[in-house]
């Protein structure tokens, strides 16, 4: 027991309780935005006296405006010239190399190692992220995903031997993966650390030259990534591209060879149209309302002699940790709305709110275990949510705010309409709504008649109900009772479909990402049928026929000349 | 613009036909994948007609590159039809237990599939294969460039497939772009890259994913061939992948051939008695190479060779029919490398070949040029094999052959950079029209404590333990036997 209990928390720290987004989002940029706009471009050292560096600034929680200071404009120009650079390294095969791929692994995996300290530190000065969530979702995984690239980079890198068949017989063949190119990752606020190097590490594995634009809505992680990695990494292949919507512009203009964005629907949109002028693969991790179903039946005794506890305890406490255990909700997979029986809601509420002051205190907005709202637009928003008449009405726990420490405590709302704005988007916050239906089995058409989310829970013993789930409703990734950690399984894609997203990544499903599959076809010179050159004759249509039949037996018959027709 | 019927209520019944959920079920898929095949065995006729009314085709090739491998591929679909619907288990580590995950393949939904002209057959069917077997409702617009295979197309389809399922719009630009400005599931198209940007700019607005099906141009590295009959083969497969295969308006069709100084005559010898070998005095009256489809192409064809430097370069063939839209396979030696005929993709019957000092230059030569969907090599020599392998970048790379990767199931068709992106053919096609849904089943047996907050040292500690695999350690702080002492941050 005690071994079996240790390696699923290894599962849980090695992916750990979160991987999670939402970017650029709302980029409107109001006088009180509390970000500083800053632009910062790393370039090799060499180059440095060539440009003037700004100090970087990075607030926290403090309204205070940022003049825009005087900086060298990161515009088209530049950043063609950077591509060009980039694509010219790309050219002169270096990236492609094995020890290369390799000595920038470790340098990642040394980096986070040595800087831990301060990545936690910019975490915390831009979430207030609990070092030990910021620990679990953000460090482990990204030292987990370098560690497994590593390991396994030889077989990934392998080329895939295929059979061959008949019609094209006598061959062989095997598909390589080979680079896209130069690279551009586009990454977010919620897990600025994780989530700009995840996508980095597999681009790294895969043999690319990449562009990092990490989110400046968590600026001091921004500027922390763009120092770390022009220390840390070679910076003629990667490099760090700091600053928002003008500097994001001038990156979009350029042709590469894959977009990979993490964010909001609405940018993606704009990611998408930017790379459909030079004919650029995308993917796209957003986000999207994900449900969590939670069945009546969870509310049974489990455990053995040493573990003991009901169902309903660790179904909830699976939800908080999956909802407020991850930034405060501000991740695209925490779940977004729950949907249980009327008749079981009452004691699902009960045990959110006594499991909830388990975990946070009597005083949510005094525990340190809790993220922050990252800024004021998001704060304002979620309040706007909150304050809807028909949505505040329905409040049955905490509603508790401080605009001036941006927190917000778990709030959750009963039976809210479907036409309120809560129900709209994605909340991205630690507001938890919780529909109602006579029968579990409704909760599919709730679902069904929404956007396809990133990822769909589920808490049943029901086997059926769990089937059922599974065959009827689309999302991204799906978890039975858990939240969360089915993207720490590195064997599984993490992606979204529909809404939600486009392409996966994490483990080899990164490297892919990063990756062209060319099929390699050898052909020999003996061997061939003139059925396939002209001059063309009704026997030839014959003996084509039958070799597209692969019946050996009417070939045979077709070539001596006597078939069946 | 010519408004398309009932477009709005086609849709709908199509949307209603996928919520039913009808179209996942394997029985359904089977069922239709069956029908398909008999469509293509029973109304073979008509599609040789109609391949030659279009493009002048001869049916032995309308067979070999189209009906035949689409029942080849039919074929294969329903063979693996089982093995690709079943969810795959993913290996956890067994400790993990008693946690399950698989991956569950489930249909994108409603999906639009756009084809082409040069293989209208083959380029609508082949996605639609792989739309059908992964469960989805079809759109298919099959290109109006090639009338008579469109209409065929529609009329057989509606008789032989399930029509509230699989339905074929027909029409030219405007249909595409009232089509276009709905919402799909996902949107597969085959053709020019200038049509993708509107086609993926389109997707955007609704984040349809995309599968881009796009040409450029394939060059053929033909090395210095010492044994007679492995020259003989190499011009045979070149030949035929060049004016074969619907008279080099081919996507993967040899644009341009690479070979050295010194062997380019011999090669252009040989190549001129094959050519008379396999099409005959007079390709056109033998209906040995098929047309150019129209007009336009036509002329865009001809005015490669207006230029005076490059008509120069032609050591064979070169006349040109405009009334029967035919263009005799044609051989160029040299012609400027500026000069069109290098810089766009000829998608027609005129061969250059470009002569180099030494067969290893090709190699920078195709790098220094956008990416081709195919680069073909004709060599027995290992270390340029290798270097093509790993230095140059192609949607797919065939030695000693060309066209037959077309055919090959088990190694994905598709481009990459200015060639496309995405890939079909076989399992591939599947993968195309499917998402793979990440599945995971835990139980509520099995819970720890220190993986939920109140954070404090402790739980970091052993969290910090757990990650780097030190159960020694975690053993130990659990039962108070170490500090959790590196922690030093208070909470």
């Amino acid at each position: 027991m005690s071994l079996i209990s240790i390696d699923l928390v290894a599962l849980h720290c090695s992916h750990g309780l979160g991987i999670l987004n939402r970017a650029l989002r709302n980029k409107s940029r109001s006088s009180i935005q509390i970000q500083a706009q800053q632009t910062r471009l790393s370039f090799p050292q060499r180059r440095r006296s060539n440009w003037r560096f700004l100090s970087t600034h990075s607030c926290s929680a403090t309204l205070s405006v940022m003049a825009e200071e005087e900086k060298e404009a990161f515009d088209a120009d530049r950043a063609g010239a950077l591509v060009k650079e980039l694509r010219e390294c790309f050219d002169n095969g270096k990236t492609k190399s094995y020890d290369w791929r390799v000595s920038q692994l470790e340098s990642i995996a040394k980096m986070v190692d040595e800087r831990e300290k301060d990545i936690l530190a910019a975490l915390h000065q831009d979430l207030s992220k609990p070092e030990h969530e910021a620990f679990v979702s953000e460090i482990s995984l990204t030292k987990g995903s370098c560690k497994l690239a590593l390991q396994e980079l030889k077989s990934w890198m392998m080329p895939e031997k295929v059979k061959t068949s008949m019609t094209t017989y006598p061959s062989s063949a095997k598909i390589v993966s080979e680079p896209l190119g130069v690279v551009l990752v586009i990454s977010t606020w919620n897990y600025p650390f994780m989530l700009s190097l995840e996508p980095v590490i597999g681009a790294i594995a895969a043999g690319n030259a990449v562009v990092l634009k990490p989110s400046e809505i968590a600026p001091a992680t921004s500027s922390l990534l763009a120092k770390l990695l022009e220390e840390y990494v070679d910076n003629t292949a990667i490099r760090v591209v700091e600053g928002a919507v003008a500097e994001t512009s001038a990156l979009l203009e350029q042709k590469w060879d894959t977009i990979f964005y993490t964010g909001s629907g609405r940018v993606g949109r704009i990611i998408m149209s930017a790379a459909a002028r030079h004919l650029t693969p995308v993917i796209l991790e957003l986000g999207g309302k994900c449900p969590a179903v939670v069945d009546s039946d969870v509310n049974i005794e489990v455990g053995n002699s040493i573990y003991h506890t009901s169902g309903v305890m660790v179904a909830v406490r699976r939800i908080i940790a999956g909802k407020w255990g991850c930034n405060s909700g501000q991740a695209c997979i925490a779940p977004d709305y729950l949907i249980t029986a009327k008749a079981f809601a009452p004691k699902l509420i009960d045990t959110l709110r006594s499991e909830l002051k388990v975990f946070f205190g009597e005083n949510p907005m005094e525990s340190k275990d809790l993220s922050r709202i990252v800024n004021l637009y998001h704060f304002k928003r979620l309040s706007k949510l909150m304050d809807e008449d028909k949505v505040s009405d329905m409040k049955v726990l905490g509603g508790q705010r401080d605009e001036n420490q941006l927190k917000i405590a778990p709030t959750i709302f009963l039976d809210v309409p479907e036409d309120s704005l809560i129900m709209e988007d994605e909340i991205f916050g630690p507001l938890l709504p919780i529909l109602t239906v006579e029968n579990l089995e409704d909760s599919f058409a709730v679902i069904n008649s929404r956007p396809k989310p990133l990822a769909a829970y589920l808490f049943t013993n029901n086997e059926e109900l769990k089937n059922n789930f599974v065959k009827n409703i689309s999302s991204g990734g799906m978890l039975i009772n858990d939240t969360i950690l089915h993207v720490t399984v590195s064997g599984l894609p993490f992606g979204g479909v529909g809404e939600s997203g486009m392409g996966s990544y994490h483990g080899k499903f990164s490297f892919d990402a990063f990756s062209h599959k060319k099929a390699v076809l050898y052909r020999s010179f003996e061997g061939d049928t003139p059925t396939r050159y002209p001059p063309y004759t009704p026997g030839k249509l014959k003996l084509l026929k039958t070799l597209i039949s692969g019946d050996i037996f009417s070939i045979i018959l077709a070539l001596i000349g006597r078939s069946k027709d | 613009m010519e408004p398309i019927g009932d477009l709005e209520r086609e849709l709908e019944e199509l949307r209603e036909t996928y919520k039913s959920g009808k179209t996942k079920e394997a029985s359904w898929r089977r069922s239709q994948l069956k029908s398909l095949l008999s469509l293509l065995e029973e109304r073979e006729e008509d599609i040789f007609q109609a391949l030659h009314q279009d493009i002048g085709k001869n049916h032995v090739e309308s067979y070999r590159d189209e009906v035949g491998i689409l029942i080849k591929s039919v074929n294969y679909a329903l063979d693996c039809l089982k093995q690709w619907m079943s969810g795959k288990n993913v290996k956890l580590p067994m400790v993990t237990f008693p946690t399950r995950a698989e991956l569950v393949p489930e249909p994108l939904g409603i999906v639009l599939i756009i084809s082409s002209w040069n293989f209208p057959f083959g380029l609508s069917l082949e996605p639609l294969i792989g739309a059908i077997a992964a469960g989805n409702v079809v759109v298919l617009k099959p290109s109006e460039l090639a009338p008579a295979s469109s209409s065929v197309l529609a009329t057989t389809l509606h008789s032989y497939l399930d029509n509230k399922a699989v339905k074929v719009i027909q029409g030219g630009p405007s249909v595409g772009d009232q089509l276009l400005q709905q919402k799909w599931d996902k949107i597969f198209f085959t053709g020019s890259p200038r049509v993708a940007r509107i086609v993926m700019t389109a997707a955007a607005k609704h984040l349809t994913p995309v599968t881009l099906e796009l040409g450029g141009k394939c060059p053929a590295v033909v090395d210095a061939l010492s044994s007679s009959w492995d020259r003989e083969m190499a011009i045979k497969r070149i030949l035929g992948g060049k004016f074969g295969a619907c008279a080099g308006q081919a996507c993967i069709g040899i644009d341009y051939i690479l070979t050295e100084k010194k062997f380019a005559t011999t090669l252009i010898e040989e190549m001129k008695v094959l050519i008379k070998k396999m099409f005959g005095e007079n390709p056109r009256e033998s209906h040995s190479v098929a047309r150019i489809i129209n007009k336009h192409h036509f002329l865009s064809l001809k005015s490669l060779l207006d230029d005076p430097m490059v008509k120069a370069s032609v050591v064979y063939g070169g006349s040109l029919d405009e009334d029967h839209l035919f263009i005799e396979p044609t051989i160029l030696l040299d012609p400027p490398l500026e000069a069109a005929i290098m810089n766009e993709e000829i998608f027609g019957p005129l061969l250059p070949i470009i002569s180099l000092e030494k067969i290893e230059e090709s190699v920078e030569f195709i790098k220094s040029r956008p990416r081709g969907l195919s680069v073909y090599a004709f060599t027995k020599n290992e270390k340029l094999m290798r270097r093509l392998i790993s230095e140059t970048s192609s949607g797919s790379l065939i030695f000693n052959d060309a066209i037959i990767q077309y055919a090959a199931d088990t190694v994905p068709f598709g481009g990459v950079g200015e060639s496309g992106f995405g890939r079909y053919h076989g399992k591939f096609s599947f993968d195309a029209f499917t998402h793979e849904k990440a599945v995971v089943r835990r139980h509520f047996l099995i819970e720890f404590w220190f993986r939920f907050p109140p954070w404090n040292d402790y739980k970091m500690q052993l969290f910090k333990s757990a990650y780097r695999y030190n159960y020694l350690s975690v053993v130990l702080i659990t039962l108070g036997l170490k500090k959790s002492s590196q922690c030093s941050k208070t909470h």
